[in-house]
C-alpha cells in the first residue's frame, strides 16, 4: 500500500533520518514510536509529501509520490496534524466538510452526498451536536475530534495521526482510537499513528516500527519489538511487557528509568535526583 | 442560521450600494432632482442634465464600483492570505507601490506606448515589487508577525510616498495634478479609463473568488491546506498577483484611496464569519457600497465650495480611527495574533 525505500533526511546538514526501509500493508494499524526528537513526524511528513525526501521513495499503490499532485495524494490520504489550534471562528460543519475540498472542482459546491457524507464522519466521531459551534472556542479534546471527523470525511485509504492522544483526555483516547481501530476494521482503513505513547502503541496497533538513531532500530509486533532490551537502549527504561489479566492483553510495565538505577547503583548522592 | 445572516448582508449591501448610487447621480454644481437624474439617464431632459449624468456621473459611479470593490475584495484577501486583521493594500504600502509606477507614468512620456496604457502597466509593476519587498522584510523564520508586517509596509510605504512626492515636485507644471490624484481623486473619471479599468479589475476579482475555498483551508494554517490537497505556494502567488493587480488598476486612474480594504471586510468578517466564499463576494459589494458612500459624502460637503473634496481624504477620515480602534481592541478579539 504505502512502500517507503531507502528514504532519507537532513534538516540543515543533521541527518533526520537515514535510509528508511517500510512497507505498510493495506488495512493494517502501524505505529512509529520512539523518543522525542527521533524523527517521527518527520516521517509522518514524509509520507505525505509535507517534506520533500532527501533521497530514497515513498510510493503509494506503486505511485511515487513526487510524480503525484498535492490533491491526488490528499484523495487518498489524510492527515490529523499534532497541533490543531485554529484560530478563526469557522463552524465545526465548516471544518469537517474542507474533508471533502480535495474531490470538488475550483467552483463546484459540495453535492448533497458530500454533506451526507460530512454528517456521517460528524456522528462517528460523536461531534453532531456542536456542528454548528466556532471551533475556535473548543477544547483541545474537541478540536481533534473534529479534525479526526474531517479525515474520515476524505474517505481516505490512509490516515495518518501524529500524536492523537497529546491533547486529549483519557476517555477521549480510547474513544477516537476505538473509533479508528474500527473503521481499520470495517472498512479496511491503513493507520499510521505516531506517537511515543509505549501503552496506547501496544493497545491499538498491529505492528511498530521503532526509531532510533534516524533509523529503524525494530519493526515488528509489539511483542517482537518491544523487549526488554530494546526499551532500555530507545527509552531508557527498565520495563517488560506481561499479559495483564484484567486487560485480558499484554501491557508494557514500566519500572524506571536506567539513568536512576545507575545513580543509584553509583551509590552516592540518589538523593539529590529523588524523582 | 448563518446562512440566512449571510442573505441579509448580502441584500443589505446591495441595497446601500443601490441608494448611494442614486444619490451620486444626482450631484451636479446644481443638483438635480431624482427624476431629472433618472430621466437624463436615458437622454431625456436638458443637454445640460443628460451631459452631465451620462458624461460625468456615470462613469464617475462605475469607477466608484469597480475601484471599491477591488479594494474591498482585495483586502479581504489579503487578511486571510497573512492572517492578519490589519493587512490591507493601503497599510501593507502596496497602494504608494502602485503610486510610483503611476507618478513615473505621468511625468514621463514614452513615445510609442500611450499613456492611458503605461500608467497602469508602470503601477502594476512597482505594485509587485513593494508587495515582494515588504513581504520579505517582514518574513520571519516562517511567519509573518503582524508588528513587523505592519510596519515594514508603513515604513516602505512612506518611503515610496517621498519618492512620489519628489517626482511631483520635480514635474512643475504637472504637479498640481499629481498632488490631487495622490490624495485619491474620483472627479473627472472618463469611459476610456472605465474601459482599461474594469477588464483588470473584474480578472482579479475572479482569481481571487475562485481561491476562496483553498483561502479557508490556509487560514487554518500549519500544513492543514496542503494536507487537504491545496498546492498552498501556487495558490498563494495567484492572490498576491490578483491583488497587485486589482490595487495598481485602481491606483493607476484614481490614485491612493486608502482603508476601503481595511474597514470593510473587517466589518462583515465580524457579522458573517470566516468563510471567504462568502466574504470575498460580501466584501467586493461591501467595498462598492463604501466607496460609492464616501464619493456621496465628498460631494454634499463640498459641493458649493471650493471644488470636490478627493475622496482619499473621506476614505482616511473614516477608516483611520478605525484602524486605531482596532489596534486597541486586537487582544480582546478572537481569531487573531
Amino acid at each position: 500500500m504505502l512502500n517507503v525505500k531507502g528514504l532519507s533526511f537532513k534538516y540543515k546538514e543533521r541527518p533526520v533520518l537515514e535510509n528508511i526501509d517500510l512497507d505498510i500493508k493495506k488495512g493494517e494499524i502501524i505505529g512509529i514510536l520512539g523518543p522525542n526528537g527521533c524523527g517521527k513526524t518527520t516521517l509522518l511528513k514524509l509520507l505525505n509529501r509535507d517534506l520533500r525526501p532527501e533521497s530514497g521513495v515513498v510510493s503509494i499503490d506503486g505511485d511515487d509520490l513526487k510524480d503525484i499532485t498535492k490533491r491526488a495524494i490528499a484523495q487518498q490520504i489524510a492527515v490529523v496534524p499534532q497541533s490543531n489550534e485554529i484560530r478563526f471562528a469557522f463552524s465545526v460543519r465548516d471544518i469537517v466538510a474542507m474533508g471533502r475540498m480535495p474531490f470538488l472542482e475550483r467552483f463546484q459546491v459540495e453535492s448533497s452526498e458530500d454533506m451526507r457524507i460530512v454528517d456521517e464522519a460528524m456522528e462517528k466521531t460523536n461531534i453532531t451536536e456542536f456542528a454548528d459551534r466556532p471551533i475556535n472556542t473548543m477544547s483541545g479534546g474537541e478540536r481533534q475530534r473534529v479534525i479526526i471527523a474531517r479525515a474520515i470525511a476524505q474517505r481516505p485509504e490512509i490516515i495518518l495521526l501524529d500524536e492523537p492522544t497529546l491533547h486529549l483526555d483519557v476517555c477521549h483516547q480510547f474513544e477516537a482510537l476505538d473509533l479508528v481501530r474500527q473503521l481499520s476494521k470495517d472498512e479496511q482503513l491503513t493507520v499510521v499513528i505516531v506517537s511515543h505513547d509505549l501503552p496506547m502503541v501496544v493497545k491499538y496497533c498491529d505492528r511498530i516500527v521503532l526509531i532510533h538513531d534516524h533509523k529503524v532500530f525494530a519493526l515488528g509486533t509489539p511483542e517482537e519489538v518491544l523487549t526488554p532490551e530494546n526499551m532500555r537502549i530507545v527509552f531508557n527504561i527498565e520495563a517488560v511487557m506481561e499479559y495483564d489479566p484484567t486487560l485480558k492483553a499484554n501491557s508494557v510495565k514500566i519500572l524506571g528509568s536506567t539513568t536512576m538505577r545507575k545513580r543509584a547503583g553509583d551509590g552516592g548522592r540518589s538523593g539529590d535526583h529523588a524523582p | 442560521m448563518r446562512r440566512r445572516r449571510t442573505a441579509v448582508v448580502f441584500v443589505a449591501l446591495f441595497l446601500i450600494l443601490f441608494a448611494f448610487i442614486v444619490l451620486d447621480l444626482t450631484q451636479a454644481f446644481i443638483p438635480l432632482t431624482f427624476s431629472e437624474a433618472f430621466w437624463a439617464l436615458f437622454g431625456v431632459g436638458s443637454d445640460t442634465n443628460v451631459y452631465i449624468v451620462q458624461n460625468t456621473n456615470m462613469p464617475r459611479v462605475v469607477m466608484a464600483i469597480f475601484v471599491g470593490a477591488g479594494l474591498g475584495i482585495a483586502g479581504a484577501v489579503m487578511q486571510a492570505l497573512f492572517r492578519n486583521p490589519m493587512a490591507s493594500p493601503y497599510i501593507l504600502g502596496l497602494s504608494s507601490g502602485a503610486s510610483l509606477g503611476a507618478a513615473i507614468g505621468l511625468t514621463f512620456t514614452v513615445a510609442w506606448i500611450p499613456s492611458l496604457l503605461l500608467v497602469p502597466l508602470l503601477s502594476f509593476i512597482t505594485c509587485m515589487a513593494t508587495l515582494f519587498l515588504v513581504y520579505s522584510i517582514s518574513h520571519v523564520g516562517g511567519r509573518v508577525p503582524t508588528e513587523t508586517l505592519l510596519l515594514a509596509g508603513i515604513a516602505v510605504g512612506s518611503f515610496l510616498s517621498a519618492i512620489v512626492s519628489l517626482l511631483t515636485y520635480m514635474a512643475g507644471d504637472e504637479l498640481q495634478d499629481i498632488v490631487y490624484w495622490t490624495m485619491g481623486n474620483l472627479t473627472d473619471v472618463e469611459w476610456e479609463n472605465i474601459l482599461i479599468v474594469a477588464p483588470l479589475i473584474a480578472a482579479g476579482c475572479m482569481i481571487m473568488i475562485s481561491c476562496s475555498r483553498d483561502l479557508n483551508a490556509m487560514m487554518l494554517g500549519g500544513n492543514h491546506a496542503q494536507d487537504l490537497g491545496v498546492e498552498v505556494a501556487k495558490v498563494r502567488v495567484q492572490l498576491l498577483i490578483a491583488s497587485a493587480l486589482v490595487t495598481a488598476a485602481a491606483v493607476a486612474f484614481v490614485g491612493v484611496i486608502g482603508f476601503v480594504g481595511l474597514v470593510v471586510p473587517h466589518i462583515l468578517r465580524i457579522v458573517m464569519g470566516p468563510d471567504n466564499r462568502a466574504l470575498l463576494p460580501a466584501s467586493l459589494l461591501g467595498g462598492a457600497a463604501f466607496l460609492m458612500m464616501c464619493d456621496y459624502i465628498s460631494r454634499v460637503i463640498t459641493a458649493q465650495s471650493i471644488g470636490i473634496l478627493p475622496i482619499g481624504i473621506v476614505t482616511s477620515l473614516i477608516g483611520a480611527p478605525y484602524f486605531i480602534y482596532l489596534l486597541r481592541r486586537r487582544k480582546s478579539e478572537v481569531g487573531w495574533d
